[in-house]
């Protein structure tokens, strides 16, 4: 009821040349305001088009998608999207890179005002004194960050993520991961993060939404019962070790050699 | 400062050499003028025909450039649509192959009867016709191939088509128009010559170049084609210096 975002018995299938495939089947995710929200899922199994649903790009075939309560008929103003590939526009300044959704947003938002806005988040990611520089010249992981400054630039209600961090190495992910959280509780966004690294998720994740392979349905949710204070040691921890097994064995099941004697071949 | 010098230095070096070479070659057959001119008559043509040098080159150039900045409209407006419509792509491309593939030599009794003595129009118009294809196929595949996420980042916005093509499409297939540009302008400038030269009582350097054989002056037909190397060189230096200042960052970002 309090949901920001209430995904509802969503069905959805692409219509491709040799038939319908059906890709989405019976999804439900419910994500209060303010929660993190991360969700895997074997490969191919339909994640980044809930994100497209969510995003209002595309509209679902069945059920419904809704946001504070209102079903989402098309784009709206108030989201931000992050990809796997950080898009920067190679003609524009980092600076400019992030002001971008300001510019479609609030065109009438002075530049001084747009400029101040992006230097604070640039800040808050470690980009302090790259705003002029171009995308070319930042690392893998500057990229990224930048490209999450544009994505909550415009302080949106749903921030959509599809595997960000996804083509990082592992120290760099681990520090956006820490970004991410500190982003968190400086900005006001409810979050969607596909990703495929399950300690990603639990780390990230208020809760953490197993699909089910092809066509994908709600398999399973798992609440994080972490503080909100999350050092990178905690993801050590026997507790967090157990709810990794738990999520392992589901991801498991939903690539369809969980159950049965195909768990032994499946190791 | 040694860049500087060897950017502006090779090239005037390798001229000079070419120069010489001709010269020797010239002289080495014994060659007379009607056979074939040597660099050093040419000075004595450009001295007596200077008018009609630079009248000739006014008149090839601003042709050329009319018939180019009309190809880049058409060129851009038609690289739009097929970006953007996979049925109109679909449509038009083999038509306009078959047009690119057209030798455009046939067309200029085509253009000289369909519009009998507009001189100027049948110009522009061959300039234009030859060198709009490149610049509208590239337009479409920069559109066409543009990844949907640098879409998607303004789609999800609620942004226009419009603003996506501004902001995002257009710039981001700016690199792939200029090289498109530097084939249309050489294209370009050889359709308006090959109007000059074909069209009896014709005008520019063409037409320079059409006097000089009627007249048997062969130093005159020369000097002719060193002055159209030279705007040739002109008109695809102002595009390069153009992909500077509008596409320069692509250029840095692959270093
Ligand atoms: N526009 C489309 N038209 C037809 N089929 C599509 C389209 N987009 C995706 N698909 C198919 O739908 C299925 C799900 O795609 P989707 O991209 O949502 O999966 P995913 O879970 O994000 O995959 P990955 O883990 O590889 O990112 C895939 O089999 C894909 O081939
Ligand atoms: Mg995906």
């Amino acid at each position: 009821m309090s949901d920001l975002i209430d995904i509802r018995g969503v069905a959805h299938a692409y219509r491709t040349p040799s038939g319908p495939l059906p890709v989405l089947d019976g999804l439900d995710i419910a994500i209060p305001r303010g929660e993190f929200c991360a969700v895997v899922g074997p490969s191919g199994c339909g994640k980044s088009t809930l994100t497209r649903l969510v995003a209002g790009l595309m509209k679902p075939d069945k059920g419904e998608v809704r946001l504070d309560g209102a079903p989402i008929r098309g784009p709206r103003k108030n989201v931000g999207m992050a990809f796997q590939n950080p898009v920067l526009l190679e003609w524009r300044s980092i600076l400019d890179n992030v002001i971008l959704p300001l510019e479609i947003v609030a065109p009438s938002m002075p530049r001084k005002e747009r400029v101040a806005r992006a230097e604070e988040l640039l800040a808050m990611v470690g980009l302090e004194g790259f705003e002029a520089k171009r995308p070319s010249e930042l690392s893998g992981g500057m990229r990224q960050r930048a490209s999450l400054c544009r994505a909550i630039v415009h302080k949106p209600d749903v921030l959509i993520m599809d595997e960000p961090f996804g083509a990082l190495d592992n120290f760099t992910r681990e520090d956006l991961w820490q970004t991410m959280r500190q982003l968190r509780a400086a900005e006001p966004f409810t979050a969607v993060l596909i990703t495929h690294d399950l300690r990603e998720s639990v780390y990230l994740g208020d809760q953490v939404v197993v699909l089910s392979g092809r066509p994908a349905r709600t398999q399973y949710v798992m609440n994080v019962d972490l503080p909100d204070e999350r050092p990178l040691d905690i993801l050590y921890t026997p507790k967090v070790g157990e709810m990794l097994h738990v999520l392992r064995d589901q991801i498991k099941i939903a690539q369809g050699r969980g159950e049965g004697p195909g768990e032994g071949a499946a190791a | 400062m040694n860049t500087a010098l060897r950017k502006v230095g090779v090239p005037v070096l390798s001229i000079l050499i070419f120069l010489v070479l001709w010269e020797l070659l010239v002289w080495a057959n014994g060659w007379p003028n009607y056979v074939m001119a040597s660099p050093s008559d040419l000075p004595e043509a450009y001295a007596r025909f200077w008018e009609l040098f630079l009248l000739g080159s006014w008149q090839t150039l601003w042709r050329t450039v009319a018939g180019l900045l009309l190809a880049v409209i058409f060129g851009l407006a038609l690289g739009m649509v097929m970006g953007f419509s996979r049925i109109v792509r679909d449509g038009l491309y083999p038509l306009l192959v078959g047009f690119n593939a057209i030798p455009k030599a046939t067309l200029v009794p085509v253009l000289a009867l369909l519009f009998i003595g507009q001189h100027n129009f049948n110009t522009v118009m061959m300039a234009f016709l030859i060198s709009f294809f490149p610049i509208a196929v590239s337009v479409a595949i920069g559109l066409s191939t543009l990844e949907p996420e640098y879409r998607d980042i303004l789609r999800a916005l609620g942004a226009s088509r419009m603003t996506i093509f501004w902001k995002i499409a257009l710039p981001k297939t700016l690199p792939e128009f200029f090289g498109a540009l530097k084939v249309a302008v050489t294209l370009a400038f050889i359709g308006t010559n090959l109007v000059e030269i074909v069209s009896p009582h014709g005008r520019g350097l063409g037409a320079l170049f059409l006097s000089g054989q009627t007249n048997s002056n062969y130093p005159l037909m020369f000097a002719v084609l060193i002055a159209l190397a030279v705007l040739g060189i002109v008109l695809y230096y102002a595009v390069v210096a153009m992909e500077r200042i509008f596409a320069g960052w692509a250029e840095r970002a692959e270093t």
